[in-house]
């Protein structure tokens, strides 16, 4: 059998239902293979969008996205992509196209070393050399980047390998001597977690985007409520549990409320779980919840103590752990503590000046309109008001590139979504900025009937460098007005063949909102919001959580 | 301070550039690395010698086991047994021959190539044995010197 439809086979067998990508020359065997292989194919219009799609769909339903992309410029153009899975951990594959074996290291046409290239933001990757080996490569590449803590993986595919003839035999099993993820958790660890957690006063859960990889969050919710302990999340975290539990506070870190962080700083024991203490997160990390202890619950132990010092480190799989830790637990109220936070709650409420039209509005009666929708987001102001604003209530509802901060994410991770899941509101909240980044995907959303809903807080700035530029450079505001608010984004939409729409006052927003209901195209909204408004409350850079700038807004 | 860190990795093309590009990535100083064959066919052992603190060598720890190629990392700055090869030209000139040749028995050197105007010395031992003799050696003129880098293996039973 031709190598090439040994590889499209084995995608079947591996439960492949679709692949994100653009062919080129060099993975023109493959394309060939795929042609009538059973696996849908999703064309999208640069091989950075494909990735990002790939991505979005590992997040929205936690299995392995796929994508493929030629050698050369169309390899290169997947490393923003594969880089922006690896800082959030999301299992990817990556096939690339590559020139044939006898050519590499020529310079030949179209030729990149992709694997050097992609060495640091992978997990692992590969250049096929032998075709006999293809298949054992394809079966490591999903094993690799789905289990342990998952992450992306790179296979290179030179043209000659693709072409050669080989026999189809799809490993079973899995042999890697040096890749051995730890699941279960040292049970004397556990146990040690459980006597701090029974000796604290003040507990607080800090859930990370491991929680969900993991699938722990019915665990979580347990070990929250049975403690009982509120639980604070990371970025990455947000919908780990319900954020309309009485329990949840949030996210903390930059723009996190100011009750979720100050009740970090204020904890004598933070449990946290699947996450990698980020400085993003954290503030000034020597004055994170300085009177705290640290239980670390993490699938990767290069994590443990990397950031933050850790008093009871456990390495493993949040399920597997809580679901242990969770017996040793016994139900202890801390009224005291209960109290503190209600009255922290109930003092630094998450609020904004309602004068204008304001972008937090959007985002609000979005989550009132939408509540069940998912949410991908761009990076920036609209990011952080989306994740403000934006009630998450489940898992993988709320998609958004927070280690790598990538600009043109939302968009295609919202087609990447859509695609997993025909049938759901998929809203990707963007910034005017930021949509740019990836603009040229309205074309895929329209030729796949792709229904996506992209809103633009449109204040024709790069919002959040504006934002900096003001408060800590003089109000100096170089290269960040981009003047969005001059061109249509609701023609441009148009020109692709999808819905385009404006608005400009807050009293239209919901009738809008609504109107799209009955809309099944791809629909673009351009919200004219208000130009100078700021994402608050803030922890400026470089210090501790408790730190916060603030606004009055009576 | 110094740590000697012993890697066990698939014998496979492209392992030593993960090795070098994570240690470039992350920040970690390389003082020396050495690469050779096993008594396992499909396996090298690197011995890498990293300059830093304790914190610095549990990441370059943790972060090596990472690498898929990666079979086992142990931490060999303690209880083992290290050595180096080093070759050293020297200048000769005829007066000095017979003093030098006697520094090189001293030590346990051997002379390996003679010329009109040069020995090359091969030395080996550990780190300060080495140093020293390079010091020696100095008064003499060293013309060109190479230094396979550390190698190590912890004493005993334990693997």
């Amino acid at each position: 059998m031709r190598a090439a439809n040994a590889l499209a086979k084995a995608l079947v067998e591996e439960g492949v239902e679709v692949i994100f990508g653009l062919p080129g020359g060099a993975i023109l065997e493959v394309y060939d293979a795929l042609y009538d292989a059973g696996v849908a194919h999703i064309t999208v219009r640069h091989e950075q969008a494909a990735v990002h799609a790939a991505d979005g769909y590992a997040r929205a339903t936690g299995r392995v996205g796929v994508a493929m992309a030629t050698s050369g410029p169309g390899a290169t153009n997947t490393v923003t992509g594969i880089a922006t899975a690896y800082m959030d951990s999301s299992p990817i594959v990556v096939f690339t196209g590559q020139v044939s074996t006898n050519l590499i290291g020529n310079d030949a046409f179209q030729e990149a070393d992709i694997t050097g290239i992609t060495m640091p933001i992978t997990k692992h990757n590969y250049l096929v050399t032998d075709p006999k080996k293809l298949l054992s490569v394809v079966k490591e590449a999903f094993y690799i980047a789905s289990t342990g803590r998952p992450g992306p993986v790179l296979v290179d595919l030179p043209k000659n390998v693709t072409a050669a003839d080989i026999e189809y035999n799809y490993p079973k099993k899995v042999v890697l001597e040096g890749y051995k993820p730890s699941y279960e958790g040292h049970i004397k660890q556990i146990e040690k977690a459980a006597e701090l957690i029974m000796k604290s006063e003040r507990p607080i859960i800090l859930a990370g985007g491991g929680v969900k990889w993991s699938n722990a969050s019915e665990e979580l919710l347990k070990l929250a409520e049975l403690i009982p302990a509120f639980v604070v999340t990371t970025l990455l975290g947000k919908g780990a549990i319900p954020e309309a539990h009485p329990l949840c506070l949030g996210f903390i870190g930059m723009h996190g409320s100011k009750y979720a962080n100050y009740a970090v700083q204020e904890s004598d024991l933070v449990i946290a779980i699947g996450c990698r203490f980020s400085d993003r997160s954290t503030g000034k990390v020597s004055e994170f919840a300085p009177n705290a202890k640290i239980i670390h619950i993490d699938i990767d132990p290069a994590e443990i103590g990397k950031n933050v010092r850790v008093d009871v480190p456990i390495v493993g799989d949040a399920k597997r752990v809580l679901s242990k830790l969770i017996s040793y637990i016994k139900y202890k109220r801390r009224k005291e503590w209960e109290d503190k936070i209600n009255e922290l709650r109930r003092k630094y409420p998450l609020r904004y000046k309602k004068d204008g039209f304001k972008p937090q509005y959007v985002v609000e009666k979005v989550c009132e309109i939408y509540p069940d929708a998912i949410i991908t987001t761009e990076v920036g102001q609209n990011q952080m008001w989306a994740a403000q604003y934006f009630k998450v209530k489940y898992p993988r509802q709320f998609i958004t590139s927070g280690g790598l901060g990538t600009m043109g994410f939302g968009f295609p991770a919202a087609i990447g979504a859509q695609v997993a899941y025909p049938n759901k509101t998929v809203i990707d909240i963007a910034g005017d900025g930021s949509f740019f980044m990836n603009i040229q995907e309205i074309a895929t959303c329209v030729y796949y009937s792709l229904p996506v809903r992209v809103f633009i807080l449109n204040n024709g700035f790069l919002g959040m460098v504006r934002q900096w530029q003001q408060l800590f450079y003089r109000e100096r505001y170089s290269a960040t007005c981009i003047g969005c608010r001059e061109h249509s984004f609701e023609k441009i939409a148009q020109g692709f063949g999808a819905v385009g729409m404006t608005v400009e006052k807050p009293s239209e927003v919901e009738d809008v909102l609504r109107e799209l209901k009955d809309i099944d195209d791809p629909v673009i909204v351009d919200f004219k919001v208000d130009q100078h408004a700021n994402v608050l409350p803030m922890v400026p850079p470089g210090k501790a959580l408790h730190e916060v700038i603030d606004e009055e807004v009576e | 301070m110094k740590y000697t860190i012993a890697a066990l990795v698939e014998n496979k093309p492209g392992v030593l550039a993960r090795v070098a590009s994570l240690f470039r990535r992350r920040g970690f100083n390389i003082d020396s690395l050495s690469v050779g064959r096993t008594e396992r066919e499909d396996l090298s052992r690197m011995t890498i010698v990293v300059e830093g603190d304790e914190k610095v060598v549990e990441q370059v720890t943790k972060q090596l086991n990472k690498l898929i190629d990666v079979i086992k990392v142990s931490d060999v700055t303690k209880n083992a047994v290290e050595r180096e090869l080093c070759l050293v030209k020297v200048n000769v000139q005829p007066e000095k021959r017979g003093e030098i040749i006697e520094l090189a028995n001293i030590f346990r050197a051997r002379i390996v190539d003679v010329s009109r105007d040069s020995f090359i010395i091969e030395i080996t031992g550990d780190e300060e044995k080495i140093e020293a003799f390079i010091d020696l050696m100095r008064q003499y003129g060293i013309k060109e010197l190479a230094r396979t880098g550390k190698v190590a293996m912890a004493r005993g039973s334990k693997k």
